[in-house]
């Protein structure tokens, strides 16, 4: 497939709040290529979450297009969009919400497989350990029940199930946030590699620039719903033009370790 | 704590199961211990209680075994209490559902549909239709789930609504769940707990409905309620009060039973967390 | 003489996790701590780790079932702490701290007339002046706002006026920046610095991020699995950190100079 994987064009989305109209996404436009990471960044009502939404289709702009794999994705609806959807997935922040409370960890898996009908159901519980194997789990956790296990192991069967239907970007929504530090590393680690090896497109949501900065090809930096900034991550972070860039620079936690520590 | 443990802490809950059991024991072993037609004689007509042993709470009217009219009629209630509240749950669960999830114009029209429903008095309502479509037990049932659907149905809606807008409903669209896949396996579970919560309020407004019923002479002739053996005792109530007496008791004893194991599991799943 | 000396504080949850032997696992265990009056101090740790517990057993807000040993002394005070008036405390989350149909000046003013036995009226103006000294844009008008007309941040300001609104001598904020985000956590990183600054109070800063912690404390406590493995100058800790539980810390935490972890175009294996 040549061209971008993803191309948003003037995308608009407004709200309707007390009566007073909130313009949440203003006029933004951005493409990402197949394999890239495209991070969105910005200060919490920067519309980035919206943005999320939309091209999840979560809900519909007021105006712009959106091109998904060459197609308009917007013009899908009902069964098409559904079957459609294999293609896009989504990884949320809070790994506990994400999932039926009543679910266990294998049939949170076996949903998209058998919605998608990506293997039979004789087939399935192979498929389903696989995954489990492929996020760096154990099979038999297939067994438990979402609410039993940790946080960490939560979002790496958040993020089988994303796979599951093999699709060519997943949006990450702020997926490492709320993990604690140690564990974010891994989970980081196995989402690059994912991306290495089966050429995954993602749309990482965060406000931690310097998670942005280390793991992004490209960020858009949103400002009131607007685009204040966009480019390679590494040259904005490093040297940010726009004014919400210079704040968020400035306002990023820094730790000065000069050397190894005593022994 | 499991969930059982908790129920059993308060005696409001112990109260309220014991009756409970002792109710469900009497309905199980009621044709054991009264084998034959409860509605058949078995002895001289108002035998007062207490003085016969074969036949101790006496006999009514036309000489039927009051013990044995309570026996059986305890099942009856039962069946018509739990029957009427499961009818009355799944039709209100249903309707909740479908009205809080697909919004709109549906959750508009079932939503004045529950709101008709409810405004008609419900045992203005189980009357009308019990009168027109003739008395049998099922009949009475159905007429009581007739007007108890709805409240089920408002809270039901309710949690759906809330439920709609969380993470997991999101994510069930993005894998690309059919909506009534959604509804229906994701929502629906989720939203049961604060309609489940209704069940005790709807069975003992439900035996309370037939027993009024079978009261008015609405009733299933064929089978022994305790509404119609007070109806029955209505006639000689002055002379012979024990005949509408008993099944009152009955009928009070049953329904506080239900209200108190209600109440006790209620706050049995209540979360507790108290500070200092 | 430290404002709060905690000697083997071990505090066990009702039906905790992990059952050990049919004894459910501590949260904190055995912890000694001294908070000298005036310092800030950061409380680090994981999930899991206790710093919350630590934080809620000060406060005396654990719940009624937790089984606490050892002791918490206050030997600047002649009687124990008045919670609410000795201690404040800020929530992580801003807006299930504040009674949605209450004002904002209600809620502020209350904590003065309780506490200080202000009446309406003059409790009200320190309402003003606490909004003020949070930097709520127009405290006038503020006062009569309800808490869902203001934003995460702008409410968590107002948890802090609260707070503080009895001049307590110990200011306790659990995770009380985790929730916003980071141009607004900055803000009110500063405003608990120069608030403790300008007032002398004592603050007990409890969080998951080092990075954030080390830019506002003077000593920092690392805890995991309900231990302190760390305690030590903010400095010391940062530069040169004793356990290797604290350089793990450190070292996972990516910043701004971190090495990249993806070649700057895609599809190019690292």
């Amino acid at each position: 497939m040549n061209g971008p994987l993803l191309s948003v064009e003037g995308l608009t989305k407004r709200f309707s709040r007390n009566g007073e109209t909130v313009t949440a996404v203003d006029d933004v436009s951005f493409r990402i290529q197949p394999g890239e990471t495209l991070a969105l960044a910005g200060p919490s009502g920067s519309g980035k979450s919206t943005v999320a939404r939309l091209v999840l289709r979560l809900i519909e702009p007021d105006a712009g297009t959106i091109a998904f794999e060459g197609n308009d994705w917007l013009a899908l609806r009902g069964a098409a969009l559904r079957a459609a959807r294999a293609r896009l997935q989504m990884v949320f922040q809070d790994p506990l919400a994400a999932f039926n409370p009543r679910a266990t960890v294998a049939r949170v898996l076996d949903d998209p497989l058998r919605i998608h009908a990506v293997a039979p159901r004789s087939k399935r519980p192979r498929r389903i350990a696989e995954l489990l194997e492929r996020v760096g789990l154990e099979p038999s956790l297939a067994r438990r029940a979402i609410h039993e296990i940790s946080g960490g192991q939560r979002q790496r069967v958040a993020i089988a199930r994303a796979i599951a239907t093999k699709p060519s970007l997943i949006v990450l929504d702020e997926a490492v946030s709320a993990l604690d530090v140690s564990v974010r590393a891994q989970i980081v680690e196995l989402l690059l590699d994912l991306q290495r090896k089966e050429k995954i497109a993602y749309l990482f949501i965060a406000h931690d620039l310097g998670l942005v900065r280390a793991v992004a090809h490209r960020v858009v930096l949103l400002d009131r719903g607007r685009i204040a900034e966009q480019g390679d991550a590494r040259k904005i972070i490093d040297a940010p033009q726009s004014a919400i860039g210079k704040a968020l620079v400035a306002a990023a936690p820094k730790l000065h370790r000069t050397g190894q520590g005593a022994p | 704590m499991s969930r059982m443990a908790r129920f059993f802490r308060s005696p409001e809950a112990i109260a309220g199961a014991l009756i409970l059991a002792a109710l469900a024991l009497m309905a199980l072993i009621a044709p054991l211990l009264f084998p034959g037609d409860p509605l058949a004689i078995a002895g001289p007509p108002l035998t007062p209680p207490f003085q016969d042993w074969a036949l101790p709470l006496g006999t009514d009217r036309l000489g039927r075994d009051v013990l044995a009219e309570l026996f059986h009629g305890a099942r009856t209630s039962l069946v018509v209490g739990l029957a009427a509240a499961a009818a009355s749950l799944a039709i209100g669960a249903v309707v909740g559902t479908l009205a809080g999830f697909a919004g709109g114009l549906t959750d508009e029209v079932l939503m004045r549909v529950t709101d008709a429903f409810q405004t008609v008095p419900g045992f203005l309502l189980a009357l009308a239709f019990v009168s027109v479509v003739g008395p049998s037990l099922g009949v009475v049932v159905a007429a009581i789930a007739l007007s108890a659907w709805t409240g089920p149905a408002r809270v039901a809606r309710a949690e759906v609504l809330s439920i709609r807008e969380r993470d997991y409903v999101a994510g069930a669209r993005v894998i690309g769940m059919h909506p009534l896949e959604i509804a229906f396996r994701e929502v629906l579970p989720n939203a049961l707990p604060p309609v489940l919560a209704l069940s005790s309020v709807i069975v003992a407004a439900a035996i309370l409905t037939e027993a009024a019923l079978s009261f008015l002479g609405l009733g299933d002739p064929n089978r022994v309620t305790w509404g119609g053996m007070i109806a029955e005792g209505r006639a000689v109530l002055r002379s012979q009060p024990f005949l509408s007496i008993v099944p009152g008791i009955a009928l009070v004893l049953t329904v506080l039973g239900i209200y108190l194991a209600g109440e006790g599991a209620v706050e049995g799943t209540a979360v507790r967390r108290g500070l200092s | 003489m430290p404002l709060v000396s905690i000697r083997g504080l071990t505090v066990t949850y009702e039906g905790g996790e992990a059952a050990h032997k049919g004894r459910p696992l501590p949260a904190l265990t055995e912890t000694d701590l001294d908070i000298a009056a005036g310092e800030r101090l950061a409380v680090i740790g994981e999930s899991g780790s206790g710093k919350s517990t630590l934080a809620l057993a000060i406060a005396g807000l654990l719940p009624a079932s937790a089984t606490i040993e050892g002791k918490i002394e206050w030997p600047g005070l002649r009687r124990g702490p008045a919670h609410g008036r000795d201690i404040g405390f800020v929530f992580q989350d801003p807006a299930a701290s504040l009674d949605p149909v209450l004002t904002i000046g209600e809620q502020v003013a209350e904590v003065a007339r309780t506490h200080l036995g202000l009446g309406w009226k003059e409790a009200y103006a320190r309402a003003a002046d606490l909004l003020g000294r949070v930097r709520l844009p127009d405290p006038r008008r503020a006062l009569a706002a309800y808490p869902h007309q203001l934003s995460g941040g702008q409410k968590q300001r107002v948890c802090i006026a609260a707070a503080i609104a009895a001049g307590p001598k110990l200011l306790i904020a659990d995770e009380a920046t985790s929730a916003l985000d980071t141009i607004v956590q900055a803000e009110i990183v500063t405003l608990l610095r120069r608030l403790t600054e300008e007032d002398g109070m004592t603050l007990l800063f409890i969080s998951h991020d080092i990075a954030l912690a080390a830019g506002l404390a003077d000593r920092i406590a690392v805890f995991r699995h309900g231990r302190a493995v760390e305690i030590g100058p903010a400095a010391q800790v940062i530069e040169a950190p004793r356990h290797a539980y604290t350089r793990a810390l450190l070292d996972a935490h990516i910043g701004l100079d971190a090495a990249p972890l993806v070649a700057r175009t895609a599809g190019t294996a690292r």
